[in-house]
């Protein structure tokens, strides 16, 4: 561990696990959710950086998916107070917290199979009038709406490469393409955050590399990013800033290539096979290992008979 | 395996018939039809008439007379207590109670209020009600009431422990909520009555001969209807509209061959039996005896066996049982045998607690289903403790609150308890991300 | 044996005041399963309380027609947000449970005898139609042809019963294909997604309830309009066989419920005619007349069993859009 204090542009003051950001747009403090005896998530304090493409990493039970779930309004904190660009959405409803502009799609896609692709479009979409329900019953009193809407949806399935299939049924897709339709879908309502959960998790690589040029585009567009991920790749190549979870806690953040070499990190992850690169998953096998090495032992005993 | 299963089937069907039709003639105007009959209806026997209870005793005897139209005739209730007098015509009637018929200590609940105009229409059936009670004699002691209800209640909640663990088997295994598991109920009373009242055959082998037979039903369920729909791919908002139809078809079933009738259980087991300050029925005793007997066996079948271990897994979650190497299929299987098996022994028990008719099973259906729903879903030591709140709720409850509304007490407790703590009260909150 | 007189029946069950409320309530389960994918098994309960809404008021307090179907929506509403608020927060099949509970809540209810003096108690009410037959339009005499012949009152009755069902189809109809019927379909498919998009999915639910047992509560009117009240018949049985009606006919669709419930009962009428028919003709000997009946009952659920299996989206249904996995 150095000395000396290392600093970032994006961080008011020093790098370190729950550091202040220069601009947060979430700010989450004292965040805990228990499972009967499990404490799934206990965060202390911290903040999700504005304009940036921030990556959720850590270990299998870590506790990310579930501070996701807290953020969004999916599930009930046990204790925390969490703000998103000042206001508090602590025991916010989904609805209203999406409605704000924090926007989630989910790690087992949810396209909505039994209506058409546009459908699933429109309705992302926001400030309809159309939705009322007795609005609903006189049609030239949202069909406006509804067509700018529509060409909106086009724009972005057209974009996503889906505008051939605007009227199958969603169910009818593949799955890469459902998480295009999702990404597309959460897009429509032109959110302040976005956040992906696993938003490569079942992708075949060929899709990996258009799902990567989407979300830079995202912050292109102005968008903040975060999103919850175990492909170290990806983290590494579009993250601008990475938070560590371990056993519910952050253990560490910082811009990627110094949080690949964090101790603590590698810890988390891998006990043994701390020399080698996070990135690059085929470390040695410590069976394999202790053979050869009892082997050469044994060669050497030989040899010195 | 499967053409045995056919032939006992078939045989125990053709025998069911040949017993049926020569015993219980379907009465014609204890047949009750949800819809109204549409108008083409071709029966011509105009009935007025009624149930004349003491709480849950029939009581027979009793006279009512009935008059207008220029006819005038006395019905008398038989031994389940219902009355029939069939009038020529439609038209208006009057319905007066005979107080001095009835028996001794027994009194109209209103006696200024013994008489009912009755006006014979738009249907061809008027049933009258003449509620008995207590009446003003409000001399007895409450606390002895409360607590023979509240044992009352308790052999109640252990015989719908039995169906309602029935329940939670199935659904814990294979996540099917079975709208005809009230059938099985149903099947259990019918058949023991059949081979213990209607053939005299003694008690010990009645009731062995009505568990297998049970078991069987349990078996066909999954054999022929339930895995080759798991097979098929049916889902399970179908699976359960199936059993929806299958308890149709079920219930008219018995309604065809048993008629409307009430039939009395006779055990032999009539004498009464005082517990510290309250007084039950020797046959009551010996039902929580044997539903407690059976209760705990079936915990130590899921705990110690290996079977219910696997069963256990099965409920928890089916693909990683499989992948552990259980045979998901033949647990089910077990299961359904195992659930059909004690809800056949509820069957019993419970025409015992009360009495056997063609519709007792669907009527508790619900309470099996609230009784699981209150317990926590899922959870087979949480539907005994669902059914034990239910059955003491249902009965202790009638010392302050109408006999007929006795059941919707329980269900409001359903409801209430959904309201505060949705996972039932022994169930575990789910996540939802 | 009479066919003449047996298809007759059949016939004329077609647009009988029964069979459009058998529809409007069935159009009400389309709203809530077909559409919104609630599992709603209490419609008998919402049609007792639209019937006792109506007819307790009139009896009582000589309210006119008008108020009377007032208060038969608004106890529809309130009975929906009774509902509602417990267990629209809650999966799917607990819905199912506490819709079936409360319906039989409501069953007892009006049949105890200690409310006798309000509700009838199992006797039911009758003598409360002079009120809606006075406002009938229709001069006295006969109408119609065939099997389709009525006096001005059982005209007045299937004018205003089809009418309701006409304007309840036309209802579902624009909002299903307005934005809130999507979101309502959405929420079908998946509630989470739909929150996620920030739409009120508990709002929604609530709407669709509301609406599905509205048009339920008007059928129990209809229902009983040309009759009497009568509690026996608002049991589960009841609401099985709507849903029998609407899963029939297509439950996601507009014709469905309708045709569904013209079929169930000209079907239910045909055989029962055709059964008693070879009763009294003596070609079938070794059952009664009331079993006969009850044989009608168990081909129902043997129906029901081999629609949901074989052909769950009905005749109307779209096979792809309504594989039914909810």
């Amino acid at each position: 561990m150095s000395d000396t204090i290392v600093t970032h542009p994006l961080v008011d003051g020093a790098v370190g696990p729950g550091c202040k950001k220069v601009d947060p747009i979430v700010v989450a403090d004292g965040v805990t959710r228990t499972f009967g005896g499990l404490t799934a998530v206990d965060v202390a304090h911290v903040e999700i950086p504005r304009h940036a493409i921030t990556a959720l990493i850590g270990p299998n039970g870590a506790g990310k998916t579930t501070f996701f779930n807290l953020l969004t309004g999916f599930d009930k904190p046990n204790t925390g107070e969490w703000s998103f660009e000042g206001h508090s959405l602590a025991r916010v409803p989904a609805f209203r917290v999406a409605r704000k502009g924090m926007v989630r799609t989910f790690q087992l896609t949810k396209s909505l199979g039994r209506l058409s692709v546009l459908q699933n479009m429109l309705l992302g979409a926001t400030k309809q009038p159309g939705e009322n329900a007795f609005t609903a019953l006189i049609k030239p009193l949202w069909s406006k709406r509804e067509q700018a809407i529509t060409s909106k949806a086009e724009e972005l399935l057209a974009r996503f490469k889906l505008l051939e299939k605007s009227e199958d049924y969603a169910a009818s897709l593949s799955g890469g393409q459902r998480k295009l339709l999702e990404m597309a879908r959460a897009l429509m309502s032109d959110p302040v955050l976005i956040m992906l959960d696993e938003p490569m998790a079942g992708v075949n690589p060929a899709l990996t590399q258009s799902l990567l040029g989407h979300i830079k585009q995202l912050k292109a567009e102005g968008m903040s990013v975060l999103f919850v991920e175990h492909d170290m790749h990806m983290v590494r190549h579009i993250s601008d800033w990475v938070i560590v979870m371990a056993e519910g806690k952050v253990v560490a953040e910082g811009p990627p290539d110094q949080v690949m070499n964090d101790p603590a990190v590698i810890d988390a992850y891998l006990g043994a096979h701390h020399d080698s690169d996070l990135g690059d998953m085929t470390g040695v096998n410590p069976v394999i290992e202790a053979k050869e090495r009892a082997a050469e032992h044994a060669a050497k005993k030989e040899g010195a008979i | 395996m499967r053409i045995i299963g056919v032939v006992l089937g078939t045989t125990i069907a053709a025998l069911i018939l040949a017993l049926s039709v020569g015993l219980a003639p379907a009465n014609a105007e204890s047949s009750p039809s949800p819809s109204p009959s549409p108008s083409g209806d071709f029966t011509n026997t105009f009935t007025i008439g009624g149930l004349i209870r003491d709480g849950d005793t029939a009581l027979e005897g009793v006279e009512v007379r009935v008059e207008g139209q220029g006819f005038d005739e006395i019905g008398v209730t038989g031994p389940d207590g219902r009355w029939v007098v069939a009038v020529p015509v439609q038209g208006e009637y009057t319905a007066t109670l005979l107080p001095d018929t009835l028996p001794e200590g027994v009194a109209p609940r209103d006696p200024e209020n013994i008489t009912r105009d009755v006006n014979l229409s738009t249907t061809n059936t008027v049933n009258v009600l003449f509620p008995t009670g207590e009446g003003t004699v409000a001399e007895s002691n409450l606390a002895q009431t409360i607590l023979t209800r509240f044992i009352y209640g308790l052999n109640f909640g252990l015989l719908l422990a039995l169906g309602a663990i029935g329940i939670s088997l199935i659904y814990g295994t294979t996540k099917l909520n079975n709208f005809a598991h009230g059938e099985m109920v149903t099947f259990g009373a019918v058949i023991f009555f059949l081979f213990g009242t209607s053939l005299g055959i003694p008690l010990i082998p009645a009731i062995a001969i009505t568990l297998v037979l049970s078991a069987f039903t349990g078996y066909a369920q999954d054999a022929w209807l339930h895995r080759p729909l798991r097979k098929r791919g049916v889902g399970l908002v179908q699976a359960m509209i199936v059993t929806i139809g299958l308890s149709i078809f079920v219930r008219y079933v018995f309604l065809f061959f048993l008629g409307g009738n009430i039939e009395t259980l006779d055990t032999g087991l009539t004498q009464n039996v005082t517990i510290g300050p309250a007084t039950i029925t020797l046959a009551s005793l010996v039902s929580m005896g044997i539903s407690i007997v059976m209760l705990g066996l079936v915990g130590l079948f899921l705990t110690r066996t290996r079977v219910g271990k696997a069963t256990r897994a099965v409920s928890d979650n089916a693909s990683l049982a499989a992948a552990s190497g259980i045979d998901v299929d033949r647990i089910i299987r077990i299961v359904w045998i195992l659930a059909a098996t004690l809800t056949g022994l509820s069957g019993i028990l419970y025409g015992i607690f009360r009495q056997v008719n063609w519709n007792m099973g669907f009527q508790i259906l619900l309470l099996l289903f609230a009784a699981v729903t209150l317990g926590g879903l899922g959870s087979a030591f949480g539907a005994l403790v669902g059914s034990l709140i239910i059955g003491i709720v249902t009965e202790v409850s009638t010392v302050w609150i109408p006999n007929d509304l006795r059941y919707a007490v329980a269900l409001l407790i359903l409801i209430l308890v959904l309201l505060v703590r949705p996972q039932g009260v022994l169930g575990r909150k789910e996540r939802v991300g | 044996m009479d066919w003449g007189q047996i298809l007759n029946t059949a016939a004329g069950e077609l647009l009988s005041p029964v069979t459009a409320a058998y529809a409007l309530a069935a159009i009400g389960i389309g709203v809530h399963f077909g559409y919104a994918g609630l599992l709603n098994f209490g419609q008998a309960g919402f049609m007792a309380i639209g019937a006792y809404g109506f007819v307790v008021p009139t009896l009582l307090f000589d309210f006119p027609v008008w108020a009377a179907f007032l208060t038969s929506i608004a106890a529809s509403v309130l009975f929906a947000f009774l509902l509602g608020i417990p267990t629209l927060r809650l999966r799917a099949d607990y819905l199912a449970i506490v819709t079936i509970a409360s319906a039989e809540i409501v069953r007892y209810i009006v049949s105890t005898t200690g409310l006798t003096d309000v509700t009838g108690g199992a006797a039911g009410l009758s003598g409360f139609n002079g009120g809606f037959n006075a406002l009938n339009p229709f001069a006295d005499g006969i109408y119609g042809f065939g099997p389709w012949t009525y006096t001005e009152n059982q005209l007045w009755i299937r004018v205003v019963g089809w009418s309701l069902v006409a304007i309840a189809s036309v209802l579902v109809f624009l909002l299903m294909r307005s934005p809130w019927g999507r979101v309502v379909k959405g929420i079908r498919e998946d509630e989470d997604a739909v929150r996620s998009l920030g739409k009120n999915v508990y709002a929604y639910k609530m709407q669709a309830l509301v609406l599905g047992g509205v048009f339920g509560s008007l059928a129990g009117v209809i229902y009983v309009l040309p009759r009497a009240v009568q509690p026996a018949n608002y049991g589960t049985t009841l609401t099985f066989f709507i849903w029998t009606m609407l899963l029939l006919g297509g439950a996601a669709t507009i014709w469905g419920p309708i045709v569904g419930a013209m079929i169930f009962a000209a079907l239910l009428t045909l055989s029962d005619g055709i059964l008693r028919g070879l009763i009294s003709a003596d070609i079938v000997t070794f059952i009664s007349g009331t079993q006969a009946g009850q044989i009608r009952f168990m081909i129902i659920g043997v129906v029901l069993m081999l629609l949901v299996i074989f052909r769950p989206q009905g005749i109307f249904g779209n096979k792809k859009e309504l594989s039914f996995n909810v």
